[in-house]
Parts: C-alpha cells; sequence; structure tokens
C-alpha cells in the first residue's frame, strides 16, 4: 500500500516525508558517513523545515530521511508522548507520510526524542533519533567551530578536562548534570544531547542504532549498535548517575529518572517517572506506587 | 488524585483554530486578498522574497497573509517550501547592466552617463501620517517618458577605466556557484557563498553591523558608487540547446559601495569595492550587505580584524533571522527533564555550602548528619 | 537490447519508496557490518552491474555525487544507465569519487587513491561497492568493531588478492578511510572503516 500524501491544490505540494528526494539523498548519505565514523559530526546542508529551528528540525530531517510506509513512529519530548512538541511532530508526520504511531517504546520501530532515552532497554532493529540543539561538546569552551574542529582531527580533549577538573576543585564534584559528555569508540568525544547524565550508561553498547541531528548547526552524528561509549571522568572522581530518593509515587518504580511535579502551594510535591509509556506500562501490569496505593486504601 | 497532563493534541488543535479566527478577525470587514498584498504591501512581499531566497510575489503575499504579517514568520513559511523544491540548474549571472533601471542614484558624482533616477524613493517624503489614505482619494497616474534603451555603465567601471578601483573579483572558469541552502557551511567561505549568506540575513541584524562600521567598529570609509533598482533577464543555460534561453525578468536592487583604501601588505592604495545584491525593491538591504561584505574582506585585503562585523563566523553564523528565531524561541519547550537535574544539583550543593558553613562558624562542634 | 535503450529500462518503478527501502538496507548494514542483505525490488541494470550494486547507485547518487567506475563497467552501458537514472557525473579520478564501483576480478593494488577524507572532515571519503562471486562460499572471515555484538562471521568469495591488507591499511588511517559494500548480484554487505577483519583460524 503506497500512502497518498501529496497535496495538489495548484500552488504547493510536497514529496512523501515532506523532503524532496535529493535532499534525502543527501541526509541519507551524511546518515551512512556518520555511522562509519561513530561520535564524528558529519556536516550537511541542514533544510528549512516546517517547525523552527531549534524545535527538533535536525531530528526531523533525519526521520524524515529513514522513515517508510512499514516504519511505526513514536516520537518522545522530556520522555513523555503528550508534550505538545511530541504531539505536533507526531501528527506532522502522520499528515506527510501517512505513518503508523504508537507510545509503546516496544512496537516503536523508529523513536525520535528530545532530553531522554526510554527506560525500556531498546532492541536490534530500533532506531533512537536524537535531537540536538548544539552538537559541539566544546562549543561552551571554545565558541569557534574552526577551532573545535580542529580540535577533533587532533583528539584534543584537554580542555574538556580541564573544566571538569576546575568543577571538581570548585565543588568537589563535577557539576554537568545534563548533556555530559561521553567519548565514543575511544576517539570522539560527543555531545549526547541534553539528556540528564542518568540516562548515559543506556547509550553504551545498545542494541539499537542511535542517529542524532541538529537542524540549525546542520551536523548528523551516529552511533552504531554495539559502540562504546564512555562518560568522562577521573579516576578519583568517577562518573556516577543521578539517584531518586523515593521510587515513582504512581507506579512505585525504582532506579528511573524522575520528575518533580508541584502539587500544591504549601511544599506538597511528588516525584513520577519521566517516561510516560514505561510508568502507564508498570502500572497496567498491577504496580502501584505510594499516590496510588494511598488512594487504593481510601 | 494526580494525573498526568494530557490532551496536548486537543490543546494544539484549539489554539490553531483561535489563531485562525484571530488571523481572520472582524468577519463584517472583507478579507484581504492576496492581490492586494502584492500591489499594496509590496515591500513587504519583496522581504520576504529576499529572505526566504524565493522569487514569487503570489506565495510571498500568501505567506505574509498567513503570518498576520509578522515577517519572520512569512519568511519561515516561504523557506520550508522553497527547500522542497528540486534545483533544476543554476542561471547565467546577472548582467545588471543591462538593467531595465527604474532608480538609479550615485553618491559618488554629480551627473554621469545614464543620469541620477529617483524613482519610486521614500527619500525626500516628509513623514507626516496622510489622511487622504483614509478616504481612499484617487491617486494620479506617475509620468512616463521614453524607456531608454542600451544598458546604463555602471560607476564601478567608470572608475575601473582609470585603474583606481580593484577589478571584479574573477572566478575561475570552472569555478561551481555555491549555495549554502544546497551545501553544508564550512569557514572561511568563499565571497559568493557569503554574498548569498548576506543576501538571506536578517535586514535589522545586517543594518546594525553596517551602522556599527560607520561608527568606528570596523570602519571601511564607504561612499555609495551606485544603488539601482530594476529589472533584469535570467537566464538559463541549456547544454542540449547550445544557447541560453530567457526565463522571465526579476527586479531585483544592486548596491556597490566605494571604499577609499590606504593599501596594505597584500593589496596597494586604491578604492576597493562592498556589494550588495537583493531581490525586488530593499535600498536598506543593499546597502547594508554591501558594507558587511566590505568589513568581511578584511581578511581578504590583509587589515586587522578588530570588529564584530569583520568577524565572518560571528557575522554568518547570527544573520539568519529564521535560525535565531527558532533557537530563541526554543526556550518555550519543557526543559523539566534537564532543570530537574539541575534542581538536584543545586540543592546538594546548597546543602555543602551550608554544612561548610557550620563548619566554619563552630569548628569544634561535631558534624551533624546532613539529612 | 541496445545500449541506448538498455540505459533508460530497469531503474526503480516507485523511485520514493524503492530507495528507501533500499536505503534502510544499507543503513543497516552499514550499522550492522557484516549483516547479509538481499535486494527484492525489481531493477535490472546492465551488466556487468549486480542488482544490489545497481539498487545502490540509485538509492545514494545523484548530481551531487561523482561516481568511478572501473574499466569493464565503464565500457558496459552502465555509464548510460547511471546517468539517465541517477545524474551523476562520472569521473576517471578516483580521488574526486564519491563513489565507486568495481567489477567481479577487479585487481585492487592500493585504497589510496580514493579519498580517504581529511583529519578534519573524515566523512569527504569514498564508499567503494566492490562486486565479487558470491557472499556465502569463501574461507570464513572473522569481523569485530562497532555495530557488532562479540564477533561475527562472513564468507565472502572471490575478494581481490590483496583485500585483507588494504583493509588492514584503511584502518590505520581512522578517522579517515574508506568504506566498502561487498555485492554479490542481490546481495550485499557492508564494513564500514571502523570494521576489523582477521581470518578465522580452523
Amino acid at each position: 500500500m503506497i500512502p497518498d500524501v501529496s497535496q495538489d491544490n495548484g500552488l504547493a505540494t510536497y514529496n512523501f516525508a515532506y523532503l524532496d528526494e535529493q535532499t534525502k539523498r543527501m541526509i541519507r548519505r551524511a546518515i551512512l558517513k556518520a555511522i562509519a565514523i561513530p561520535g564524528y559530526q558529519v556536516p550537511f546542508a541542514s533544510r528549512e523545515m516546517p517547525m523552527p529551528y531549534g524545535w527538533g528540525t535536525g531530528g526531523v530531517q533525519v526521520t524524515a530521511a529513514i522513515l517508510g510506509p512499514d516504519d511505526v513512529l513514536k516520537v518522545i519530548d522530556q520522555g513523555a508522548d503528550d508534550t505538545t512538541n511530541a504531539v505536533s511532530i507526531r501528527a506532522f508526520f502522520q499528515k506527510v507520510a501517512n505513518v503508523a504511531v504508537t507510545t509503546r517504546t516496544v512496537d516503536a520501530t523508529i523513536i525520535q526524542t528530545r532530553h531522554r532515552i526510554p527506560e525500556e532497554k531498546l532492541s536490534a532493529g530500533q532506531v533512537l533519533v536524537y535531537q540536538v540543539p548544539i552538537p559541539e561538546p566544546l562549543r561552551f569552551l571554545e565558541p569557534r567551530e574552526t577551532e573545535t574542529r580542529k580540535m577533533h582531527a587532533l583528539e584534543e580533549y584537554g580542555l574538556m578536562h580541564v573544566k571538569l577538573y576546575e568543577d571538581i576543585a570548585r565543588n568537589g564534584h563535577i557539576a554537568t548534570t545534563y548533556a555530559y559528555p561521553v567519548k565514543v569508540h575511544r576517539r570522539y568525544v560527543m555531545d549526547p544531547s541534553p539528556t540528564p547524565k542518568f540516562d548515559n550508561p543506556k547509550m553504551h553498547m545498545s542494541p539499537a542504532l542511535q542517529l542524532f541531528g541538529a537542524g540549525r548547526e546542520k551536523r548528523i552524528y551516529a552511533v552504531p549498535p554495539f559502540t562504546d561509549v564512555v562518560s568522562l571522568d577521573f579516576e578519583d572522581h568517577p562518573f556516577a548517575i543521578q539517584h531518586f530518593d523515593k521510587p515513582c509515587a504512581l507506579c512505585g518504580a525504582d532506579h528511573v529518572y524522575l520528575d518533580e511535579v508541584i502539587l500544591d502551594d504549601k511544599g506538597g510535591r511528588m516525584f513520577v517517572c519521566s517516561d510516560t509509556d514505561y510508568c502507564e506500562d508498570r502500572r497496567a501490569h498491577g504496580h502501584a506506587g505510594e499516590m496510588l496505593a494511598k488512594e487504593a486504601a481510601e | 488524585m494526580y494525573v498526568a497532563v494530557k490532551g496536548g493534541e486537543a490543546a494544539i488543535a484549539n489554539a490553531h483554530r483561535l489563531l485562525a479566527d484571530r488571523r481572520r478577525g472582524d468577519r463584517s470587514l472583507p478579507a484581504i486578498t492576496i492581490d492586494q498584498i502584492v500591489a499594496q504591501l509590496a515591500l513587504a512581499v519583496d522581504r520576504v522574497m529576499a529572505e526566504a531566497s524565493l522569487y514569487d510575489r503570489e506565495l510571498a503575499a500568501l505567506a505574509i497573509a498567513q503570518a498576520r504579517g509578522d515577517m519572520i514568520e512569512a519568511i519561515f513559511i516561504l523557506r520550508a517550501y522553497r527547500t522542497t523544491l528540486p534545483r533544476l540548474g543554476t542561471s547565467e549571472p546577472l548582467d545588471t547592466a543591462a538593467m531595465q533601471i527604474e532608480r538609479r542614484i550615485s553618491a559618488t558624482y554629480k551627473d554621469l552617463p545614464g543620469g541620477q533616477l529617483l524613482g519610486p524613493t521614500f527619500d525626500y517624503t516628509h513623514r507626516l501620517l496622510d489622511p487622504a489614505l483614509l478616504a481612499d482619494a484617487p491617486v494620479d497616474e506617475p509620468l512616463r517618458r521614453a524607456a531608454d534603451t542600451g544598458p546604463v555603465t555602471r560607476v564601478s567601471e567608470i572608475l575601473r577605466e582609470e585603474g583606481l578601483i580593484e577589478p571584479d573579483g574573477e572566478l575561475p572558469p570552472d569555478h561551481v556557484t555555491a549555495d549554502l541552502t544546497r551545501e553544508p557551511l564550512d569557514f572561511p567561505m568563499t565571497r559568493d557563498l557569503r554574498l548569498q549568506a548576506l543576501a538571506r540575513g536578517d535586514e535589522g541584524f545586517l543594518l546594525a553591523l553596517g551602522y556599527s562600521t560607520q561608527r568606528g567598529y570596523g570602519r571601511t570609509h564607504p561612499f555609495a558608487g551606485e544603488i539601482r533598482i530594476g529589472e533584469v533577464e535570467v537566464e538559463l543555460d541549456v547544454p542540449e540547446l547550445g544557447f541560453a534561453v530567457s526565463l522571465g525578468r526579476i527586479q531585483v536592487t544592486e548596491c556597490q559601495m566605494v571604499n577609499q583604501f590606504h593599501g596594505s601588505a597584500k593589496a596597494p592604495p586604491q578604492f576597493t569595492r562592498g556589494y550588495g545584491l537583493v531581490f525586488g525593491q530593499s535600498e536598506r538591504k543593499a546597502m547594508a550587505v554591501a558594507l558587511v561584505d566590505r568589513a568581511l574582506r578584511a581578511e581578504e585585503l590583509g587589515e586587522d580584524i578588530v570588529a564584530p562585523a569583520q568577524d565572518e563566523e560571528f557575522v554568518i553564523s547570527h544573520s539568519d533571522n529564521v535560525q535565531a528565531t527558532g533557537f530563541v524561541e526554543h526556550l518555550k519547550l519543557p526543559h523539566y527533564v534537564d532543570f530537574q537535574a539541575e534542581l538536584d544539583l543545586v540543592r546538594r550543593m546548597r546543602r555543602e555550602f551550608e554544612e561548610a558553613r557550620r563548619a566554619s562558624i563552630n569548628p569544634e562542634a561535631p558534624r551533624e548528619a546532613a539529612e | 537490447m541496445n545500449l541506448e535503450a538498455e540505459a533508460l529500462t530497469g531503474g526503480f518503478a516507485q523511485p520514493v519508496f524503492n530507495a528507501q527501502d533500499i536505503f534502510r538496507m544499507v543503513m543497516d548494514g552499514m550499522a550492522r557490518p557484516g549483516t547479509l542483505k538481499q535486494v527484492a525490488v525489481d531493477i535490472d541494470p546492465p551488466a556487468p552491474l549486480g542488482r544490489a550494486a545497481g539498487a545502490l547507485a540509485l538509492t545514494l547518487c545523484d548530481q551531487d555525487t561523482p561516481v568511478w567506475l572501473s574499466a569493464g563497467i565503464a565500457r558496459s552501458a552502465v555509464p548510460g544507465w547511471l546517468a539517465f537514472h541517477t545524474g551523476a557525473p562520472q569521473t576517471r579520478e578516483k580521488a574526486e569519487a564519491r563513489f565507486a564501483f568495481g567489477e567481479v576480478g577487479l585487481a585492487l593494488s592500493s585504497f589510496g587513491l580514493f579519498a580517504t577524507g581529511s583529519q578534519e572532515y573524515p566523512d569527504r571519503s569514498a564508499t567503494l561497492v566492490l562486486e565479487i562471486s558470491n557472499l556465502e562460499t569463501g574461507s570464513p572471515l572473522t569481523l569485530t568493531g562497532p555495530g557488532i555484538a562479540g564477533s561475527t562471521v562472513v564468507r565472502p568469495q572471490g575478494l581481490p588478492e590483496s583485500f585483507l591488507r588494504l583493509w588492514a591499511e584503511n584502518r590505520t588511517l581512522f578517522p579517515r578511510g574508506i568504506d566498502v559494500v561487498l555485492a554479490a548480484g542481490s546481495d550485499f554487505l557492508c564494513l564500514p572503516r571502523t570494521t576489523k577483519i582477521t581470518v578465522k583460524e580452523n
């Protein structure tokens, strides 16, 4: 079945998955080189997309270039399927590619994400597409592209270590909590996009293919499946992820990333899973956190 | 009980519906037509065409109407359409000497071959609100004269005959015209690529940068050698035919700045050039582009790079208003996952700070448990 | 069929969806080096270009990608077919090529003449699509590297004699280097520059 998505009103028409074929080829070639050089940022001629730069245009271009009629697409923002921008991007692909969509991580063949990696372990054959605002991990240390490109070429990452070490000297620990830099395949220092460092270990040796698209900054990069991804650290200050004191108030999950929700203006707050699909699935399987248990008792 | 926020889909649909209502406004008034926008808001249409890099008045007018008059939004809509169009070929260079001129002025000569033509300019209007427009009073037909035939020599040619201005940059014969909408950006840029970036750059940003060079941040000693507005022929070379065919005429504004230059280790004393060419009638933009173009040639001409307008990576990376507006406005998107990570860190650092403070006030006291 | 007619037929019946289908196979193939892929799309490139190699060309090549063809391919109807279906310019300079297509039995003395990219831009490098006899009956080779859980074994038959030595040299250039697709009729497998190849013992 070939979905018919062209809308011919005589004035403006668009191709399947919005991008023209020449653009798709250009992006596809960039993706292949990105996979061949794990963690290296491939420059690509990013197109204007019908959503603003900074709102996921890189991820959307990558998804549009790989998406086919048999795919099942999941889109998350902050871990949730129902945040407005995730809804908007999902609707875009339904409109221009007539693609099947899901909120269930296990059912998706392509997952486009902003700021989270699903809690559910990904499997071989799945593709995780990250939306990336600033792909260059060295950018805040050196604003010039000409300079940072040289540093990557020479594998000269001293500046990054100095920055992390200054954190330790000042605070006693590394003060980077998200977009925490990683080293890929023992060669390139890479920005994992602004995911919390909690998610960094999930990138290491993942069975899924991870693609990163930065539209405004015109870069595509990748981590192939089963590839070394190591968070930068020091022997005496090893990398550690965030820990939450309590489990999810709704599903009781431990070892997951939680959102803090303010319940009233008297300091009442609760912590719930940031991954909404994971949380719903656990509740459907009978797990109940503190908040649900309390209500059941009442 | 607490229910996770749902209903994003319905909220978006309702927001779009409300937006459509606000765009249309009072239904008792007739809807503005695209033809009216093309005819009566022509300079808005020109700006949208220029910064969207797409010469199509109808589509630009449609974008303006759809964007409720928000120019950057309109530019964005038109660009998002342009980007989906296939590239069929590259036109021959425009011959602006053969322009059908509507306006042409030079600030460097009192009179010159082809003359000074004011054309449809705001320059000497007094900026007094005109109540006659409220009553849609009849407007006189313009005066007409017989069209000039033959090309009008550019001021730069006149100077060149004397050998006082640098020659037009010659590109190697096999040079393929650069296109930043098709090729990834790479610094340093070739001048054709830079001029393309400037031509579609934000008018306000380039205006401010051009202005900064006049105020001493990278002075370039400019004279407005010539500004011309009019129609030029666009031709495409078709190898199968063996000659170029005309695709039609477009209106452009061209500005050639003539910049005094004392010479450097790399170049002799002479007049140098700054160049600006944009779609439609947009003198302010063409002049700003010409000023910034010249400032950005600092490296090539062996000048010290001391000001923002001379810094290619800074100027070009920040001149695109569609990119800039996207990234500034993306701060509206939820960031609570990252914010949670930062909350956690700040709480922890505050705890450590308080502990350290307490310990320094009372160094003898045993350390309390932190929690 | 004469050369000209051959050049105009045998492309994708549904260019948008066929190209997407093939691309996903190549993407997965590069992400999981050594995985056998089979092109089911019905295309008919002129000999000696195999179906898999032809499908790759239709999927990835266009006006922006100069293509190098080995002598046997360059003499066939393939140049006309590629020009008609992809518009890709053909070059005799290996260094200019983004994609290179080699026929069965091609003698390879070096990869060095193909673009390997620069230290700053290692992506500006060639992808070599090399036709060999088959991918199933050769002596076993062990692959390790990114994309491979532990190791995997492939059995390409008819690799150029120099291939393993050239590949080892290619790996020492990392992050520079070329990437290779081994094609045999409708089958292909990918070898990105990160993949280490060793001759399997016993």
